[in-house]
């Protein structure tokens, strides 16, 4: 059974019909690339499959393991195994990383019907995730996200992707406001995640980060439809090209 | 994305079964409905008191009667009748408990209910609870083991019958007679609450308690605490009280006075969870309570925390005056309003002394339809040559129907003195919210997990055994907030 379906999926935000009709199957062990240029609804996809206030679904359905989502809250999905990286990740002032962090995986483990972690057992699974990452121990200590800097604040979404371990993860334009050496690291923390259990769609808006995070299919987004699919090399097609000719040539189709 | 059933169900959930809300069945021996000079001599007769006793309380009803209801706070209060109100009710005992085992098990029962360290708990708890059964302590332990550092910890009433040059001498000290309204009601018809004696240079050996229980239908409960620190002593005191749930509004007036002399510390914590009332406030207690504390001698310092989630309505300001040298005075507040509740709260820092210091950081947190105000003086006197304050003023909006309001008073008449003020108000934001959904959280974690972290600063103030308690506390009170 496919992972993740998307079928025929339109979504609005109040007036504006952002998403005319997606349809995706992704299985797992597959890394899916989504690109488009801006206000094509690459951020309303990840929204709406996350399952954020303020999208009205219009038509179609999304099925994770083959159970509809739309009947689902945000935090219901995120406990059924959907993770998202925000592109831009929310400061909590006052919020100590190591509660919030024990916070959402003791949310996860619960639903899963088993025992909470432990404290002492936690701080150090966490610190051995973020040493991979080459996240300080500092970081841990401060409230989360605030005072953080792009690339930290990148590297925690992964971090937490690591430790809530989800069926589904899409990393919302993970590689925005990344300099060359965070984009490495980031994106070898995303790779030591991919497995056979694992799916992922990576949403961009450049091929940079696709020549780190090899995916095994790109589509081309355009005004909220999949107007092109294809392997890898459509990633390069695009970053010489642009996506005006695209865009003409799935006019003319 | 919560549908509104979902809400009134949750806000029924959190109201229909207050967690502490039951009724203890005890005889109890009152004192006739309603105030006059009679009611007065009956309670000092029940508490066997000195004749001086029974003239100051007179003497303060008299300018009571005179005195007008303050109507400066921004709260909505409906006319109370002082002749519907029992002022007296004892559980039913000839003399009082020596020891646990002579006190009522339906008592210690209800203890237990609400998770008060009474039995074993205490001596793992290391603490000492002088508990208060509406308007007599009934229990009061670890006395023995403060008297060998020569701590004094026992009801008021007792303190005045032994220890009366020490009661006359600083009651009413602190917070006179004719301060205000309800302090001079208190003055009158007070029934309890706890004295606490630390002679000179002792650190008491453990942080005292006391627990405040309401029980008795209609009844008034009017505590009165005085503290006295010694030069160079030192005392943690923790207050904590929850109610049963009940139809009639019920009145609580009580003072504490504090007194501190040469390099001497109190740090008081208060948790207060009184009922709230239900969605329109009705039942719900009203909480007027005047707290001060006096740093008289030099480098003294007095320190007010508090966490305040219950009543109806919230008329407190806890203070210092501070004359010593270099003293200090601290208020860290979190004041959480949810429902009807009506809560005017914030502090007042007198300063008279050179070099005097004082912090305020205050955390209000609204949600449902309630009122949250900060209302706060600062005062630089003349003498306060290099005196400094800061403040700082935050309040969180849950949900759109809730109002905050911050209200600071300053002045300042030395101009060597130096005044800070910073206040912010905020929103949980829809991001904060979605970002702690999508990690799994229900809404009301993430809510909870926000306010916590919003309410930080204050809560890292607290004993430990006590700051766990309240941050559960505050979750609770914001149950059903969102949605």
């Amino acid at each position: 059974m496919a992972l993740l379906e998307i079928k025929n999926l339109h979504a609005r935000i109040g007036d504006t019909d952002i998403l005319h009709g997606i349809n995706l199957t992704i299985n797992r062990g597959e890394v899916h690339a989504i690109m488009g240029p801006n206000g094509s609804g690459k951020s309303t996809l990840s929204y709406v499959l996350s399952g954020r206030n303020g999208y009205e679904i219009t038509e179609g359905d999304i099925l994770l393991d083959g159970e509809s989502l739309l009947e689902m809250e945000a935090d219901e999905r995120a406990r059924a195994g959907m993770f998202l990286a925000f592109q831009y990740p929310v400061e909590l002032p006052g919020v100590g990383g190591m509660a919030f962090l024990r916070a959402a995986v003791n949310a996860r483990l619960r639903e899963q019907g088993e025992d909470e972690v432990d404290q002492l057992g936690f701080v150090k699974l966490v610190r051995a995730k973020a040493t991979e990452l080459g996240i300080k121990d500092d970081m841990l200590k401060r409230a989360v996200n605030v005072g953080f800097s792009g690339g930290e604040k990148k590297r925690y979404e992964i971090l937490q992707m690591a430790l809530l371990n989800p069926s589904i993860a899409i990393l919302d334009e993970t590689d925005s406001g990344l300099d060359v050496d965070a984009l490495k690291i980031v994106s070898e923390g995303v790779n030591s995640q991919r497995g056979p259990e694992i799916g992922m769609v990576v949403i961009t808006h450049y091929q940079r980060l696709l020549s780190h995070i090899v995916p095994d299919f790109v589509h081309i987004l355009s005004a909220g439809k999949i107007i092109k699919t294809g392997d890898k090399s459509l990633a390069l097609d695009v970053e010489e090209n642009g996506y005006t000719d695209l865009m003409e040539n799935a006019n003319v189709a | 994305m919560v549908a509104t059933t979902e809400t009134i169900a949750a806000v029924e959930d959190a109201t229909g079964s207050y967690k502490y809300g039951f009724v203890t069945d005890i005889e109890t021996e009152k004192a006739p409905k309603g105030l006059n000079e009679d009611v007065i001599r009956f309670i000092s007769a029940k508490k066997d008191e000195p004749e001086w006793m029974l003239e100051w309380r007179l003497k303060a009803y008299r300018y009571w009667q005179k005195m007008p209801t303050p109507n400066w706070a921004k709260l909505n209060i409906a006319p109370i009748d002082y002749q519907d109100i029992y002022f007296y009710a004892a559980p039913k005992s000839a003399e009082g408990p020596k020891s646990l085992d002579e006190v009522d098990p339906e008592l210690l029962r209800t203890y237990e209910k609400l998770g008060i360290p009474l039995n074993e708990q205490k001596m793992l708890a290391g603490v000492a609870v002088d508990a208060v059964f509406d308007s007599v302590s009934v229990a009061t332990t670890f006395r023995e083991e403060l008297s060998k550092v020569g701590v004094i910890f026992c009801p008021i009433s007792e303190a005045i019958r032994e220890y009366p040059d020490l009661v006359r001498r600083y009651m009413g000290s602190v917070v006179p007679v004719s301060d205000n309204y309800f302090s001079a009601l208190n003055c009158a018809v007070f029934t309890d609450g706890s004295f606490v004696y630390i002679p000179k240079g002792v650190r008491c050996p453990m942080e005292l308690s006391t627990y405040f229980r309401i029980n008795e239908q209609n009844t008034g409960q009017f505590e009165r605490t005085l503290i006295i620190a010694e030069d160079s002593s030192y005392v943690s005191y923790l207050e904590g009280c929850t109610a049963p749930q009940r139809d009639e509004n019920q009145l609580h007036a009580a003072v504490v006075e504090l007194v501190t002399m040469d390099d001497a510390e109190i740090k008081y914590s208060t948790v207060q969870n009184w009922y709230p009332g239900d969605e329109t406030g009705k039942g719900g207690i009203y909480n007027f309570v005047t707290k001060r504390g006096a740093c008289r001698g030099d480098r003294s310092k007095i320190s007010w925390t508090q966490v305040e989630t219950g009543s109806a309505i919230t008329w407190k300001y806890p203070s210092c005056v501070l004359s010593g040298k270099d003293s200090v005075g601290e208020f860290y507040s979190v004041a959480v309003t949810n429902g009807a509740q009506q809560a005017d709260t914030g502090t007042k820092m007198i300063h008279l002394g050179q070099g005097s210091r004082s912090t305020i950081i205050s955390k209000g947190i609204s949600a449902g339809k309630s009122q949250n105000t900060y209302r706060g003086l600062v005062e630089m006197n003349k003498g306060a040559e290099g005196a400094r304050n800061f403040t700082q003023c935050d309040s969180l909006l849950v949900g759109d129907q809730c109002g905050a309001h911050t209200v600071p008073y300053i002045v300042s008449r030395n101009p060597s003195a130096k005044i800070e003020h910073e206040a912010t108000t905020s929103r949980i934001s829809e991001d904060q919210l979605f970002y702690c959904l999508q990690r799994g959280m229900t809404e009301e974690d993430a809510v909870s997990l926000i306010v916590n972290g919003f309410c930080k600063e204050v809560m890292k103030e607290l004993p430990m055994e006590f700051a766990v308690e309240a941050q559960k506390l505050i979750g609770i009170s914001l149950e059903g907030s969102v949605g």
